[in-house]
């Protein structure tokens, strides 16, 4: 028995993606929206940033579906008590490493904690020496020895699992594929081979193949081995930094889902209606962009942080009131980067306007907000979209220098910030506990690159200045 | 000229005005005095008295915006709007939640700020600028083409692990410089050093290309196949035609940052132990002392709109065919 729980972050997670099918099935019915996507995915470097992309978002997904579990029933309980802690469908999914903590660090692969400690064996004699682990290796009698052959096992096993997952994907392809060109399968199978399609099909072969060999990798060896190590308090890193693959997603999706309507509404209304609105709407973002953006938003979570803590009654469980901190870290980025885009729509309308489709629209006596909405509207949803992708990227790296700050999300949500903050109070130790910030880094990098890579390519298809 | 300066500066007014607002709301409409009181105080246990105290210590004991009991215009200047806000204008910071005179403070800490951050700037634009060019020499090229990877790889790094991995390289392993601190005078080149090379780095991948695709436009123009039409040598060209016609969007860009300079950069300092504004900034929002992050927050405003009057200015200098109206 479980009891759903839909945090408001989650709620608006899938409004968004509701939003995104919603407009993939509008896009599909016209052919001028359609154009743009279909040079996007004929991009080699494109369609393997949306794969990575994409397991990301399936990952941020699987995160956000929250539920409580149900207590043992006591006797003679009638009702079903539910557990405190809120926990997603990938806590279930990654099972043993959600809990299995260690007593503090311990190296990526270790079979020992990372710090000595003093042990009284069993003739009674004091010894200081580096504890075995409880879950990290424990399945192995002689460590040394047994270590690097069970992890080439396992590591073999997940190779040879994602050869025979790319082969099936590779005849369901020619099979999907061949009936598509009308060809038999073995000629489609051999076009695919050679990389001879529109959109490369290859391509997305090799980067789903090679994800989902990493998928396998964690999978054979996450139940037995402490991939990435533990950190200060024992918790598998590779755990925390998968779970922070949510927090980085709302922040950089969220941000802009919240500001979107404000910047699209107030700059096509500078730009179409000019005079004192336009004159009230530049000075509102001139104000706002004149606060440098770091204080701006330092001030406004202080005082956040401030509100909440003399308000401890608005939320009910700590999930919730992280929850909600990170909704609002995400307003206050959307209300401190609209400015941007606001500022753009405005100059790209009053360009519009002059034109004569709209004049004549404007002749025939259509009203103004018909003319917006019909006329101009679609006509910048490409600048939008451009500065959607583009600001992405910027919000996840943000994201990291505002948690080390001390303004980003909430201390007690995993997120890459939070983890490379407390990774860096340990710099000074020697040996170096190095492994939560390659972790952090490395998983934000892969993010950040696809996306900026998917960028370029979306910003290639739709700006019509770039088109030849 | 000098009447578009005054009107400009007229225009900065309401502006301020708007950021002030902002910031009073933000600080004494949102949360009560009363609030910031309890949080300083430490939630629990905390008396009225205690409270009253601490407000009358640190000025926050006035109404917000009308006193009732005080007589004639002090009415309206005897507030906190008037005394914390309205004060601002005349760069009178006041005295920070821990006692500390805040103009004095920021007087002494903006000169290491700008020490780091006017060499960054300048070696900055020598190293992108010789990058862009390289690559906008090489273009279509093999070269060329890494160029464009490399960019896009160290933009998507985050600014955090080139300080992490900068001090660990330089300072933990090859015992190069050391890792954090500072001192006044010209000792202060030991400090400087490494967080001005991470500085210049972490921006390599987002200016160097920003840069090359200025070259590139530029090397399309008309006046520039005209030159080579008649002859002259491509890196010649390069460096006389290109390169003046490019450092106009350029400059301008880097014209609005300049008063910028003198605040630091939040991460760089902390990380490196910098006195600087940036670090004192970040050290008053980890205390919580607002009065700090307000004073800063007018002082970021102040200096960002003198940048883009300065912009404005500064497009008139280089690009002759621009008249200010």
């Amino acid at each position: 028995m479980i009891k759903p729980v839909l945090l408001w972050t989650d709620a608006l997670v899938f409004l968004l993606v509701f939003i995104v099918v919603a407009f993939g099935f509008y896009a599909r019915r016209y052919e001028h929206l359609r154009a743009p996507w279909r040079e996007v995915v004929r991009g080699r470097i494109a369609v393997a940033s949306l794969v990575v992309l994409t397991f990301y978002t399936v990952t941020g997904l699987l995160d956000s579906l929250h539920y409580r579990k149900a207590l043992p029933m006591q006797d003679g309980q009638v009702e079903v008590q539910y557990a405190g802690d809120v926990v997603s469908v990938l806590d279930g999914l990654l099972g043993g490493i959600a809990t299995q903590a260690e007593k503090t660090y311990s190296a990526p692969f270790a079979t020992t904690l990372f710090t000595r400690e003093t042990v009284v064996d069993e003739n009674g004699v004091q010894q200081r020496i580096f504890p075995r682990l409880k879950y990290g290796g424990a399945h192995l009698k002689d460590p040394l020895r047994e270590r690097a052959a069970d992890i080439a096992g396992r590591s073999l096993m997940a190779f040879v699992q994602a050869l025979l997952f790319m082969l099936a994907l590779f005849v369901l392809l020619a099979l999907l594929l061949g009936r598509h060109w009308n060809s038999t399968v073995l000629t489609t199978a051999k076009r695919l081979w050679h990389g001879e399609s529109g959109v490369p099909w290859r391509t997305f072969m090799i980067t789903v193949s090679l994800l989902v060999f990493l998928v396998l990798l964690i999978a054979n060896l996450a139940p037995v081995w402490h991939v990435f190590g533990t950190d200060k308090v024992g918790k598998d890193v590779l755990y925390e930094t998968i779970k922070s693959i949510r927090t980085g997603l709302v922040i950089g999706t969220l941000t802009t889902l919240i500001m979107l309507p404000f910047a699209v509404l107030l700059g096509m209304m500078a730009g179409y209606f000019r005079g004192w609105v336009d004159d009230v709407i530049q000075y509102l973002y001139t104000t706002l962009n004149s606060i440098p953006g770091v204080l701006l938003i330092a001030a406004s979570v202080l005082m956040m942080q401030v509100y909440m803590d003399t308000h401890p009654e608005l939320f009910e469980t700590m999930a919730e009131r992280a929850d909600l901190r990170l909704l609002f870290l995400c307003l206050i980025l959307g209300i401190t980067s609209w400015t941007g885009l606001c500022r753009l729509l405005r100059g790209e309308t009053l360009k519009l306007r002059e034109l004569d489709y709209v004049q004549a629209a404007n002749a025939f006596g259509v009203s103004r907000s018909v003319i917006m909405v019909r006329h101009l509207l679609p006509n910048l949803m490409h600048i939008v979209l451009i500065s959607v992708v583009i600001d992405f990227s910027g919000l996840v790296l943000a994201e990291a220098v505002l948690s080390y700050v001390g303004v980003g999300v909430d201390p007690t949500t995993l997120s890459w910030g939070n983890m490379i903050n407390s990774a860096r109070l340990e710099m000074a130790r020697e040996p170096m506990v190095w492994w939560s910030l390659l972790a952090a880094f490395s998983f934000m990098f892969t993010l950040v690159l696809a996306a900026n890579l998917f960028s370029d390519a979306v910003r290639d298809a739709f700006d019509p200045r770039m088109r030849r | 000229m000098l009447a578009y300066i005054i009107r400009r500066l007229l225009y900065a007014i309401p502006i301020l005005v708007g950021v002030n607002l902002i910031t009073f709301v933000l600080f004494f409409v949102v949360n009560s005095p009363d609030d910031v009181a309890r949080m300083h105080l430490g939630m629990k246990h905390v008396t009225p008295d205690a409270v009253e105290k601490w407000k009358v210590e640190h000025g926050y004991d006035q109404p917000l915006l009308y006193n009732r009991d005080a007589p004639g215009v002090e009415q309206l200047t005897d507030t906190i709007f008037f005394e914390k806000s309205v004060k601002l204008f005349a760069f009178e910071f006041g005295s920070s939640d821990a006692g500390r005179n805040i103009g004095e403070d920021i007087s002494q800490r903006m000169w290491p700020s700008l020490a780091i951050a006017l060499p960054t700037l300048l070696l900055g634009l020598l190293v992108h600028i010789s990058f862009a060019m390289l690559l906008a020499f090489f273009r279509g090229s093999y070269l060329d083409l890494s160029g464009v990877i490399l960019s896009v790889v160290l933009m998507s790094i985050s600014g955090l692990f080139y300080i992490i991995a900068g001090q660990f390289l330089f300072s933990k392993v090859l015992h190069l410089v050391p890792i954090s601190g500072y001192e006044p005078g010209w000792q202060a080149w030991r400090f400087v050093l490494l967080p001005v090379v991470i500085g210049v780095i972490s921006a390599l991948g987002s200016s160097g290309r920003w840069y090359r695709t200025i070259f590139l436009e530029e090397i399309g123009r008309d006046y520039v196949r005209t030159a080579r039409a008649k002859g002259l040598p491509e890196l010649k060209l390069l460096f006389t035609h290109v390169l003046k016609n490019a450092m106009v969007p350029i400059l301008t860009g880097i014209v609005v940052v300049l008063p910028l300079l003198f605040m630091g950069s939040l991460i760089m300092e902390s990380f490196f132990g910098i006195p600087g504004l940036g670090s004192y900034t970040i050290e008053a929002i980890q205390k919580q002392d607002f009065a700090i992050v307000r004073a800063m927050v007018f002082l970021g405003s102040v200096l960002y709109i003198l940048g883009l009057l300065l912009t404005d200015l500064s497009y008139t200098l280089v690009d002759p065919r621009i008249r200010l109206s």
